[in-house]
């Protein structure tokens, strides 16, 4: 149950990104805008031009100048947003390396779309895929209600000082960034205090002094040097050490989240739905899972012991939750909304089958590509893959390992 | 404003920003530039580098040659990072939240990081008017990476990417003029300076940080590596730079173009005025030039010279 009253009103999953972004006390914000993140940076531009926030909006000439910007903010003691999609994100490419290894804590949407060419603005995972060993926190949302809750989430995970690691909320572009919700909003002051302001923690610096972890005059602090064979491998390593802590701070997060707002996605990592006594199991991310859940609902009505394991935190990898929801599995079918070309299957499917590996008894894992470039993924289309995984489930054998599912082939 | 007074004395007992120490080759042009430029700040500063020499050889970690606070993130976004730290200086002191009164913002760019992949964030920061100071250290080549050519890079000079080869003899194109586009910008102040007239480039460093808005100085910085000229040159060379009036010093304040000192001089009195050849013959990037059958490509860098000179005594209302 939820602590205090709720406001629900109709947003888009922009909107609800945009009005999230609102309430936790940004100071910087710097965007360009791109289909299908615009609505984002639209409303957050009213927002700064009524006056309604305390933040700087800069309207920047690129997505590398997007970031860049929110990089430095950060690195001088500010609290910085941006939000971007596919062909965006991938000229941001070379800054969110960056931006992670200066240890400066940015929040990022991703309206999930795909990559060109051919050109196509409607969505998939291929952009922030692309993304996945950049030293992000990527967390994914299944609808708008919980775009708008994981971004109020990402300040204080990626501002931990245990973590300091940006993060980027993904969202499915058109299906939940157009698409109207009703989205229970927590009152303004309930998410600044949940915010709180940013903390920074003590480094030392060149002179040796333990100052706190930003530009300023008064203790200078050089970020981001040259830095070769001699302490790179340690600060990578150091990048790896943050990322092992944050599954305990997403955890905590997000449940403390849920005494505040009543709404709870899993364990703040992964979102198990009717799994516990499943034989067959989908595996997917984003607001496919919405879809899934009614056809396990079907399937359930009739019998079938379907469930499913919507990934909800893809980076840092909840390998444990993996292992502890899937390993009794009869099958397990791992949806990709994204493909790696030459790759033998789709990124979340390495990852998924990676993680179940070293089980003695692990179960079979296939892998179906779907959804590419915006396709349309329909309760029919989820039927054709728990079908398939009940003759896997009965055989105990994997026929395909990679279906691609959905297309004219 | 009032022009910034201070003796020689005054000068040297400034602190320096930009320690001794670093790994700069000797005689590098932008060293000597950049330490100067610090020490025009007027109280705390913030500075940031694009990827090039001047961040390499200032902050082999766990070292550094920064007495101030600094930032690297790339190459093409030096004035990008300049834009971050300016917007968050000033919401943060918007919202009680900055001890400082004001905070100089300072972006150091050679020309790689300024004329070619850095020009795009250069220009969206003018556009925005962020309050910053670019610097543009311009040693006229990809130095850092071994002497390849730029957009900043001169007419005729050999590059590792632009050789005096046996059908072409060296760079065919111009040095894009960099200032005068940034003055098309329409921001507050943009200059040209360099190392031998010292004095001159303190005083607009600091003009470029007292002026609200963008300022942008372009130095040009001697490389002897890159140049190919003995390490005790580098300031006699840049003087020439500005003697042959292939460098002219000015400043254009809101647009209004006005030549500085050194350039004054010559345009009062044009027997000041000295060859190009004098400036070319000091360095080996220039020396295939000197074959007869490349007599023309000096010819036509005097005459390209002789053009700009006289376009710019045109908008400083002298010619």
């Amino acid at each position: 149950m939820a602590k205090i009253a709720q406001k629900v009103i109709a947003l888009s999953g922009d909107e609800a990104v945009a009005y999230a972004v609102k309430q936790c006390d940004v100071d910087v914000v710097a965007a360009y805008p791109i289909t299908p993140q615009t609505i984002i940076v639209e409303r957050f531009s009213e927002y700064v031009a009524n006056g309604e926030v305390d933040t700087a909006f800069i309207c920047v000439e690129s997505e590398h100048s997007a970031l860049t910007c929110c990089l430095t903010a950060a690195a001088t003691g500010a609290r910085a947003f941006t939000a971007t999609a596919s062909a965006g994100l991938a000229l941001m490419h070379e800054v969110l390396g960056v931006t992670s290894g200066c240890r400066a804590p940015v929040v990022m949407a991703i309206v999930n779309r795909a990559l060109s060419a051919p050109i196509n603005i409607h969505c998939d995972h291929s952009d922030s895929m692309a993304e996945r060993d950049m030293g992000w926190i990527h967390i994914y949302a299944e609808n708008s209600q919980e775009a708008y809750d994981s971004i109020i989430q990402a300040f204080r995970i990626a501002e931990h000082p245990d973590v300091l690691l940006p993060t980027l909320v993904g969202l499915d572009g058109f299906v939940l960034s157009h698409t109207l919700e009703n989205v229970n909003v927590l009152p303004d002051d309930a998410v600044k205090g949940f915010v709180g302001e940013r903390k920074f923690p003590l480094v030392r610096n060149h002179e040796g002094k333990m100052i706190p972890f930003k530009l300023d005059p008064e203790n200078p602090l050089t970020i981001g040097p040259l830095d070769l064979y001699d302490y790179y491998f340690e600060h990578k390593r150091q990048q790896e050490e943050a990322m092992k802590k944050a599954y305990e701070v997403i955890r905590q997060v997000h449940e403390e989240y849920a005494e505040l707002s009543g709404r709870r996605y899993g364990n703040g990592l992964v979102e198990p739905y009717r799994l516990e006594d499943a034989e067959i199991a989908v595996v997917c991310i984003g607001s496919t899972a919405g879809t899934v859940k009614t056809v396990v609902d079907e399937l359930r009505g009739k019998g079938v012991k379907a469930g499913l394991l919507r990934i909800r935190v893809f980076r840092p990898l909840p390998v444990q939750d993996i292992i502890q929801w899937l390993s009794d599995k009869k099958a397990v079918g791992v949806m990709d909304r994204a493909c790696s070309f030459g790759g033998n299957g789709g990124p979340l499917f390495h990852e998924i089958r990676h993680a179940l590996y070293d089980l003695p008894n692990r179960p079979p894992v296939t892998n179906y590509i779907y959804g590419l470039g915006g396709r349309d993924t329909s309760p029919h289309l989820i039927h054709k893959v728990y079908q398939d995984l009940q003759r896997i489930a009965e055989t105990g054998r994997v026929e395909q390992l990679v279906s691609f599912i959905g297309l004219r082939e | 404003m009032a022009e910034w007074k201070f003796t020689a004395k005054d000068f040297a007992q400034i602190p320096e920003r930009f320690a001794s120490g670093h790994r700069a080759c000797a005689g590098c042009g932008p060293a000597i530039a950049m330490r100067l430029v610090l020490k025009a700040a007027r109280g705390p500063v913030i500075a940031t580098n694009s990827t090039g020499c001047m961040e390499v050889v200032s902050t082999i970690y766990p070292y550094t040659a920064w007495r101030i606070p600094w930032i690297h993130t790339a190459f093409e976004n030096v004035a990008a990072n300049a834009a971050g730290i300016e917007t968050a200086l000033k919401i943060l002191k918007k919202k009680g939240r900055l001890k400082y009164e004001h905070v100089d913002v300072i972006a150091f760019g050679g020309d790689g990081g300024t004329y070619d992949i850095g020009f795009q964030a250069l220009s969206g920061a003018a556009e925005r008017g962020h309050d910053f100071l670019y610097v543009l250290y311009d040693n006229e080549a990809y130095m850092n990476t071994g002497i390849q050519r730029s957009g900043g890079t001169p007419l005729g000079a050999w590059t590792t990417t632009s050789p005096a080869g046996r059908v072409i003899p060296g760079k065919t194109e111009r040095k894009k003029p960099i200032a005068d586009i940034m003055v098309a910008h329409e921001i507050p102040y943009v200059a040209t300076a360099t190392i031998s007239e010292w004095r001159d480039l303190v005083l607009k460093a600091r003009k470029g940080m007292e002026v609200e808005g963008p300022a942008f100085l372009h130095v040009l910085a001697p490389c002897p590596r890159g140049w190919r000229y003995d390490t005790s040159k580098t300031v006699e060379i840049a003087r020439l730079a500005v003697e042959t009036c292939i460098f002219p010093l000015w400043e254009a304040e809101n647009g209004e173009y006005k030549l500085s000192p050194a350039s004054k001089k010559i345009a009062l009195k044009s027997e000041l005025k000295k060859p190009v050849e004098e400036y070319l013959k000091t360095q080996g990037r220039f020396r295939h030039l000197f074959k007869p059958e490349n007599k023309h490509i000096i010819e036509r860098i005097q005459k390209e010279v002789d053009r700009r000179w006289q376009k710019l005594l045109k908008l400083c209302g002298i010619a």
